[in-house]
């Protein structure tokens, strides 16, 4: 299972847990299964990007996850 | 991985093949053109910071002879459309009102109306006809009076995203947002040495040479057709469509050269006024924008107030930080303020911390991105913290950095781990460098910053075609700031060992190119030059198809060697082929050989800079000028080094315009008082010493080559750097930028430096 780490912003909405394991194969499922269980996050995890094993996508679209994916969700940050 | 190889092109420094165009003045930028039956437009702009715009009335500028349009607010559609880009999908909304007020003004110079003449003064005369009552309401200009509890509100709607307490409103306070790790009291409870003090930094600007211009046809079919100065031609294209209401695929971008953008010609602000008005006036309309106006209503970046507070244990380790930044996000949201905190201690292995970051409203232009964005700042507090734990621990500044410095594994404050980087070996660099332990002469004082960005990757497309001589062509849909033609011919050149200089690099517009993110957050060389790298890939596996069919052999059987397709062994009358002599045959073996690919990018993994700044200080006038400067900086790999260290430099000079001189003065009625290059202080080339650089190549992994993002990091040490300079020539700690000859000569003057634990 994917662990899934949120930045601590978000804990506020999942009752102050921070690191989830997830079974999911791919990033949309992850994120469906976060909401699933996790309803009060609603739009606070529009917008994020996500890290998969030190991997930062912006757009993380339907990137797999390995079984043992370390994944952390991180704000989008805009370049000059 | 990324597989160490020698190079016989990447690395070396041909002239770029832009270059004659761009010295002789032949290239044209976004001003230079002019088409047929050309009308000129002109804005006018709001004379009050807050106000609500109680009538327009058009009709004396609309009976102006010449005039062949008019437009106001009321002739563009609402739009609820977003755009990716950055932190969060851009508001098209608030860019399309940002561009021009609808029923309320809310930054000194935000236009209300746009108008088309025979000729600009025609067109200006005209404008300033036009007649709005305004009610003027009490500008907020910033951040202490913007988030008080008795302030003015600019959006009535407006509620913080991610309050732990859930979003309320009205509010000038965007959103929240929080960074935690360990336990930051305890961590502090654990410290021997102990620095805390408040952090304010100046909006300023990107200050490219070349102002926003355009001009825009739109015919009676309703397809427009836009020739502008742009870091984003597909931006322009998809932003400018929904704003105006146009399908995307009836406007095409023909993106100009460019005259500098860093950041700020992402934003759309002439373009879709432009494209109304030729609309309108069914004539093309060229609108170029004056130095005040480039000032006062395009996107500098964010005035900040940052709180830091770092704990070190006596051995030098640190072991608590706690930060709370505040940014302006001008007059809609969306400051770089979460980039900020996630890279204010990104150096550091701290293991303890609490962060938070606010992105505030004011009555100001909306910033836009600017080189690292909200990077700099964030830097200058806590580098300068850290340069006054060292004091207090009295160790060498970079000693103390070696100590804490995040490596390979270790977890990046933002979550993730960082793979490959290379902060340890440059400060080992640096801390053998001549210039560290340089003599300095009298009135003169060194300092030292580190500074941290992400570099992007995102959307990139290429293609590389063959010519019938063994020459090629590259094209992307990057504009060309820094160099990056070139560095992609550099590319194709190593792929298929080609020469360069036979390798013609263009940019394409929206039509010609296929779809590519903006020329921006380092990303072109990395990002673009894997498609492009990947194009070559194909274009070379269909040499070597063509080969296969010239010798009659199966194509997999064809292997490549030294820039040649090589026979199978035992090939009768076969003898290896050069690019050129397949490419001659390329008619008679299936036509034309075009290479393409399209991609999409992770981020290029982080990179860090180390600067050293020698600053000489005037006591009787508070003056200083930098007299040495060397930047240090992990690059990844420099494909075309001197732009790699143009990039370094040209970071350096803007940081230390931030650091000593720039910064937007307003008055209390919220109107910018320097909005000029006279008043606004940018450095030019007589007051910096040349600026040395060093590279560190630290192969990125997810490069072929190693390539890391170079342009933006060079902008974050400087502030810091120079201000801790500032802080080693004259014993006072400067909390507030820039370090401007007045502010410098009342500390000096006032003779009571700043304790450390202040």
């Amino acid at each position: 299972m994917a662990t899934v780490h949120l930045p601590s912003g978000l804990t506020a909405f999942t009752g102050g847990v921070d690191t989830i394991d997830i079974d999911a194969a791919r990033v949309p499922d992850l994120i469906a299964e976060l909401r699933h269980r996790f309803p009060q996050l609603g739009d606070h995890l529009d917008g994020m990007a996500v890290a998969i094993d030190g991997e930062i996508y912006q757009d993380p679209g339907y990137q797999p996850l390995r079984a043992d994916s370390d994944v952390h969700l991180v704000p989008r940050i805009a370049g000059g | 991985m990324s597989i160490p190889r020698e190079f016989k092109y990447v690395g070396t420094r041909p002239i770029r093949h832009d270059g004659v165009d761009k010295v002789t003045g032949r290239a044209s930028y976004g001003a230079d053109a002019a088409w047929p039956g050309m009308l000129h437009g002109a804005v006018l702009r709001s004379p009050h910071a807050h106000a609500r715009i109680v009538s327009i009335d058009t009709s004396a500028a609309e009976r102006t002879p010449g005039v062949r349009a008019v437009v106001t607010g009321s002739d563009f559609p609402e739009t609820t459309a977003a755009l990716a880009l950055g932190e969060a999908a851009i508001d098209l909304r608030d860019i399309s009102e940002s561009m021009i007020a609808r029923t309320k003004v809310l930054y000194h110079g935000h236009a209300v109306a746009a108008v088309a003449a025979t000729t600009f003064d025609i067109a200006k005369e005209a404008a300033e006809k036009i007649k709005v009552v305004y009610e003027p309401l009490e500008p907020v200009t910033d951040i202490d009076r913007a988030i008080a509890p008795d302030a003015p509100i600019l959006h009535p709607t407006l509620k913080t995203k991610g309050a732990p307490e859930g979003a309320t409103g009205p509010t000038n306070v965007a959103s929240r947002l929080e960074l935690k790790r360990g336990d930051v009291d305890a961590g502090f409870a654990e410290a021997d040495v102990i620095v805390e003090r408040e952090f304010r930094t100046a909006m300023v600007h990107q200050g490219y040479i070349e102002p926003h211009a355009c001009i825009a046809r739109c015919g009676e079919d309703g397809r427009a057709v836009v020739w502008c100065t742009t870091q984003g031609p597909f931006v322009v294209r998809d932003a400018s469509a929904a704003i105006v209401g146009l399908d995307p695929a009836h406007v095409k971008v023909i993106p100009s050269e460019i005259g500098g953008g860093f950041g700020g010609k992402i934003v759309v602000y002439l373009e879709p006024l432009a494209i109304v008005l030729s609309r309108k006036a069914q004539r093309p309309v060229k609108m170029v924008m004056s130095r005040d106006e480039v000032f006062r209503a395009t996107g500098p970046t964010s005035g900040s107030k940052i709180r830091v507070k770092l704990g070190a244990r006596r051995d030098g380790r640190l072991v608590a930080a706690r930060a709370s930044l505040w940014y302006e996000a001008g007059a809609y949201r969306g400051s770089p303020v979460g980039a900020g905190a996630m890279c204010a201690i990104a150096a550091y292995k701290i293991p303890n911390f609490f962060i938070e970051a606010y992105d505030v409203v004011v009555n100001k232009p909306k910033v836009a991105a600017y080189r690292a964005p909200g990077s700099p700042m964030a830097a200058f507090a806590v580098e300068s913290a850290v340069d006054d734990i060292a004091r207090e621990l009295k160790v060498d500044p970079i000693d103390l950095r070696l100590k804490n410095a995040n490596r390979e594994g270790d977890q990046a404050p933002y979550g993730p781990k960082y793979g490959p980087i290379g902060l340890e070996p440059l400060l080992e660099t640096a801390r053998r460098h001549p210039h560290w332990t340089a003599p300095l002469g009298p009135n003169q004082g060194r300092g030292f910053a580190v500074g941290f960005w992400f570099n992007a990757g995102m959307n990139s497309s290429a293609t590389v075609t063959l010519n019938a001589d063994g020459s090629a062509a590259v094209v992307t849909g990057n504009p060309d700031i820094g160099g990056t033609r070139v560095a992609q011919a550099l590319m194709v050149a190593e792929e298929l060992a080609i020469p360069v200089e036979r390798v013609r690099p263009s940019v394409g517009d929206t039509d010609g190119s296929g779809f590519t993110d903006v020329t921006g957050g380092s990303r072109v060389c990395y990002a673009t030059g894997m498609a492009v790298i990947r194009a070559a890939e194909d274009a070379r596996d269909q040499l070597k198809a063509r080969a296969a069919k010239m010798w009659n052999v199966a194509p997999d059987a064809v292997t490549w060697q030294d820039g040649r397709a090589i026979p199978p062994p035992g090939t009768e009358k076969a003898e290896p082929l050069t690019v050129a002599e397949i490419a001659a045959k390329m008619t008679h073996t299936g036509g034309p050989i075009v290479g393409r690919a399209s991609l999409y990018a992770p981020m290029a993994g982080p990179a860090f800079g180390a600067h050293i700044c020698d600053l000489e200080v005037d006591p009787e006038t508070g003056q200083s000028r930098v007299v040495r400067y060397t930047a240090f900086q992990d690059v990844g790999k420099a494909v075309h080094p001197s732009f790699v260290e143009g990039q370094m430099q040209g970071g350096v000079a803007q940081g230390v315009g931030w650091a000593l001189n720039e910064e937007y003065i307003y008055n209390s009625d919220g109107v910018m008082e320097n909005a000029g290059f006279l008043d606004y202080r940018m450095p030019v080339a007589s007051d910096l010493p040349m600026i040395e650089t060093v590279m560190i190549e630290v192969a990125n992994p997810l490069h072929p080559y190693g390539v890391r993002g170079v342009g933006e990091v060079p902008i974050v040490p400087p502030l810091a750097a120079v201000a801790n300079a500032m802080r080693d020539a004259t014993g006072v700690r400067f909390t507030e930028l820039p370090l401007s000859p007045p502010r410098v000569l009342a500390a000096i003057e006032s003779a009571a430096p700043v304790p450390v634990d202040a």
